[in-house]
Order: structure tokens, then sequence, then C-alpha cells
């Protein structure tokens, strides 16, 4: 790992090159954060962090598709119970984060997602979920 | 905590290096040490609470692992020439138990080995991490932003190569010496490294290992006392490291080099950096780790002078460009000529570089916005503002350069 320097300040790792891949990245916020992104108080300090990324994955040529989704108490969830559908206000599962947007990024492997996961600015009590998406039969 | 479970952790930080370096040097096999270890120091939470604490903790763990160590060989049926070395472990143990000596220390061989060329460029650092200071998978994984699953990985193909090729526990000769040096240095460097991501240290989840990487220095030091790049690395790390409280405000914000409050620099480190840095000069031989030590050194002066000579900064990262010109180099040879010989001198150098390589490394973008701006190239330079905020990992910094673009308005 070569580890290279600025007036020792800042330090990044270039590492050799392979096939790409596509990885999803998922962006988990919690309720704060949802709030963030609209609140005229603070959405500009959002979207001033958020807005660069966004660029910077472009400009990097891996961009391969994302959405920024509205808050949990939009969404509505169908699930099929004992055989019967049931449509119910809310997401899927409870939890204290959820997702809030995703990105599709071809990057050569995982160390190279994680690398641009590192790079999304999440606030605090937030974070990225890393997964690769999967080949189908007979699309290798 | 037990007292005697305090004394089974206080054996474990103080020798798990030393145990394993000599357990390993005479098996050739690090990964059944570390089992055979981490057996012998559990026997010991066990045992010494009903026994109490042995007298010579460490001739009771190496013994304790043997035994392990001879079963795992007998039971792979390979590398029964180890056998032998294995069995007069005990003799060691023996002699120790008996005299005020202490055991070899093998830790010098075990860095070489880690560090060896054999060894994937990213498995030496981790491997050094956790063979010789104990470092848990997962927390070097983190560290350097690794999945936790693929770096046990790592760390397991890298002991298994280093048993299956039959790696040699030895220091190397006259002539591979600087090379295999080198790697040693980068590979400890290399975990330094991964302490600064956490910049302005507003990111208490992404712990650094610079402690560790300092640690590794001064062990390095020890067992080298007469390698004039050791003491520089060393005397790099603590210039560094000795910012570190002055790199952030009290609100967590980021601040650069050229705006620190040097009171908030520790001058202990300075000094003990220094000293190394004069200690080395003596050799009359110098490399890239006292280059960018020296030029540390010239950024620590302002501190007694005010100011800082950038001139001289500047031919020293000249002569690091030629020696190793890294990206790191070449961006921080352009910020020095910046101050001495203007920005537009200095973008060129910029734009020199390929731009392929430096698409996603972050500090380029950074100093291309401060150059542009100075410039007056406004557009151009809210821009890069804003590719290098894209590229950012720490949010402190990222708030800087926002601010930075926001005088642009």
């Amino acid at each position: 790992m070569n580890v290279i320097i600025l007036d020792a300040e800042n330090c990044v790792e270039i590492e050799p090159g392979g096939k790409p891949m596509k990885y999803m990245l998922m962006f988990y916020l919690n309720q704060t954060e949802f709030n963030s992104r609209t609140d005229p108080k603070t959405r500009d300090a959002f979207w001033g962090s958020f807005l660069p990324y966004l660029r910077a994955v472009r400009e990097a040529g891996i961009f391969a598709g994302g959405a920024g989704l509205e808050p949990p108490d939009t969404a509505t969830s169908l699930r099929i119970l004992d055989g019967t559908r049931l449509v119910q206000d809310g997401p899927f599962a409870e939890t204290k984060e959820q997702l809030g947007g995703y990105f599709l990024i071809d990057v050569r492997d995982l160390d190279a997602a994680l690398e641009w996961a590192a790079r999304y600015p999440a606030g605090p009590g937030g974070g990225v979920e890393i997964r690769p998406t999967m080949t189908g039969p007979g699309e290798e | 905590m037990t007292e005697t479970h305090v004394a089974v952790e206080q054996a474990a930080r103080d020798s798990w290096g030393r145990l394993l370096a000599f357990l390993s040097a005479r098996s050739g096999d690090v990964a059944a040490a570390e089992d055979a270890l981490a057996d012998a120091f559990q026997a010991a939470l066990e045992t010494w609470p009903r026994r109490g604490v042995p007298s010579k903790p460490e001739a009771w763990l190496l013994v304790a692992a043997r035994r392990k160590l001879i079963d795992a060989a007998r039971h792979r049926k390979v590398h029964e020439e180890a056998t032998p070395a294995l069995i007069a472990i005990t003799d060691v143990a023996q002699q120790m138990a008996d005299s005020a000596e202490t055991f070899p220390d093998e830790r010098l061989k075990l860095l070489f080995v880690c560090a060896h060329p054999a060894i994937d460029l990213n498995s030496r650092t981790p491997l050094m991490l956790q063979v010789v200071l104990g470092l848990d998978a997962a927390r070097i994984a983190s560290a350097f932003l690794v999945k936790p699953s693929a770096m046990g990985q790592r760390l397991t193909r890298a002991k298994t190569k280093i048993r299956v090729t039959g790696l040699r526990f030895e220091l190397p000769g006259a002539s591979d010496l600087p090379g295999r040096l080198d790697a040693v240095l980068e590979a400890i460097y290399a975990a330094y490294g991964s302490g600064w991501d956490d910049v302005a240290g507003a990111d208490n989840r992404r712990k650094g290992l610079a402690k560790e990487a300092i640690d590794l220095g001064k062990l390095l030091l020890q067992l080298m006392p007469a390698e004039p790049e050791v003491q520089g690395l060393l005397a790099l790390m603590l210039h560094c490291e000795a910012r570190r409280e002055a790199r952030r405000s009290d609100r967590g914000a980021y601040v650069p080099l050229s705006e620190q409050d040097v009171v908030r620099w520790s001058s202990a480190m300075i000094e003990e950096a220094e000293r190394l840095l004069e200690n080395a000069a003596q050799f009359g031989r110098i490399g890239h780790f006292q280059l960018e030590a020296a030029i540390q050194s010239v950024h620590a002066h302002r501190a007694q002078s005010g100011q800082t000579d950038w001139e001289s900064i500047a031919v020293m990262y000249e002569a690091l460009v030629r020696i190793a010109p890294t990206m790191g180099a070449l961006v921080s040879r352009a910020a020095a000529v910046a101050e001495t010989r203007g920005a537009e001198t200095a973008f060129q150098l910029l734009k020199e570089i390929p731009i392929q390589s430096v698409e996603t490394y972050q500090p380029y973008w950074a100093l291309a916005a401060h150059l542009l701006k100075r410039m007056q190239r406004f557009d151009d330079a809210k821009s890069a503002y804003t590719r290098a905020m894209g590229l950012c990992e720490d949010s402190g910094m990222r708030e800087f350069l926002r601010q930075k673009a926001a005088e642009l308005n």
C-alpha cells in the first residue's frame, strides 16, 4: 500500500486496478438527518455537503444510478401473511435508521466501494451499507 | 477485573510480540504460533488465579505455548524438521526460569518477514500490527477501510504464505538491507497514514493507528539504532503527531498547518524528533524519510521564528521528488512553490501530473482550488473546491473547504 502525504496533513491509499463490479451504497439516516435535508435551518449545510459528493462520484465515471428517498413516514409496505395480502403505512422494518437514498457504482472491488462509501458525508448516527449486486444466471 | 486478569493483560501487552516472534522464528508458522500463544494466555487466565502469577510469566507462557505448537506441527505432519527446534524451546524456557536472562528478541526478524517482498503489499502493515502488537483484525480493518472478514482472510493468506514458502526468519544481508528495510519502514508509515485519516478528529468512530505506528517505530529504533532512515521515519511521525491537538479548533473545525496555533504543538515530541534527525544526519546517508522529517522540522521552526522558511521547504521537496516522486510529494512540492514563486508556477507543476492519476486524490483538488483562487480564476476555483469536498472523508475538512469556497461569492 502506498501512502501519500501532503503537508503531512492528508494521506490516501492508491491501489492496483481490477475488473469493475457494481455495488450499491445504501445511505442510512436517522430522523434528525432526514429532517436536516429539508429544514430551512440545516438544508443548505446538508446539500452543500451532499451535492459535491454526488458530483465527485459522477466525475469519477463510476455512477450507475441512484436516488434520494422521501422519509420513511411516506412509505407503504405490502406483505403477504398466511396467503393474505396486507398493505400497511410505514416502512417494512421499524428501525432507528432508515434507507434515505442509494447509489449504484461501478468500481473494481469492495475496497474501492468502501473508499467511496467513506466519502459519503454522513451525519452523526448515519452510515452506509455496501453490497455487491447479484449476477443472475446467464449474466456472467 | 481481577488482579490476575490485569497481570495476564499486562503480560500480553509486554510480551505478545516477543513471544510470538520467538515461537514463529522456530516453527516457521506464524498462525500456529498465534494459536498456541492465545491458548497459553487462556491457560494463564485459568491457572494464575488459583496458583498465583508465576515469577517468570514469559517462561511460563512459553512452555504452555510450546506444547500446543508441537501438537499442531505433528498433526500437520509437515515441517518435521521444525519439531526439534520446538522441543528446544523448553530448554530456553527452563534457562529463563533459572536465571535472570530473558529469551532472545526476534522481533526484528519478524518485522522483516512481515514486510518480505513475497508478502502482498496490502497485507504487510496489517500483518505487522497483528503479529507484533497483537491488534485484532476488526480494528485493523476499520483503520484501513476494509471489510473485517476480508481483512481476516488477507491476514490468513499472508501467514499461510510465510509457512508454505518457508520464509526465513533472518536478517537480510548487507546488499539487500536498504530495500528490505525500506519495505519495513513503509509498512510502519502506512499504519501512521491510517491514523491521519481522521483529519479533524471529528470522527471518533475511526480511531487511527498513529500511536501503534509510533510504537512500532520506537521498537524498530531500539532494534536498529544505527540506521538513519529508521530515525528519519520516527522523527517524521513525531513531528506530525506533535501537531495533532492543533489540527482542530475547540469546536472541532479543521485548522490547516499554516494557521495552527504553535502553542498547541507538543514541544516534547518536536524536541524528540529534532534529536532523532540530528542523530540521523551524523551517518551522512540521506533518505526520503529523513527528507520528509526535515521538511516537517522546518515547519516546526515556526514555533520559534514565527515564520515559515518556504525556500528551504521548496528545495527539500525538489530533492524528495527526485528520490521518491509519490503523488503526495508532487502535490506538496507545488504547494511549497506557490509560496516561493507564485500560484501560476505552482499551478503549472500541478498540471504536469497526469490527470487520471489524481482523479480521486483529494489533496490535489484542494491545492488546485487554493491556487486558482489566488490566480483569481474564481469559477475554476469553485469547481475544484467542489471536487475536493466531494472527495473528502472528513467532515471537518469538508466544512473548511465549504467556507473557503463560500468566500468566492
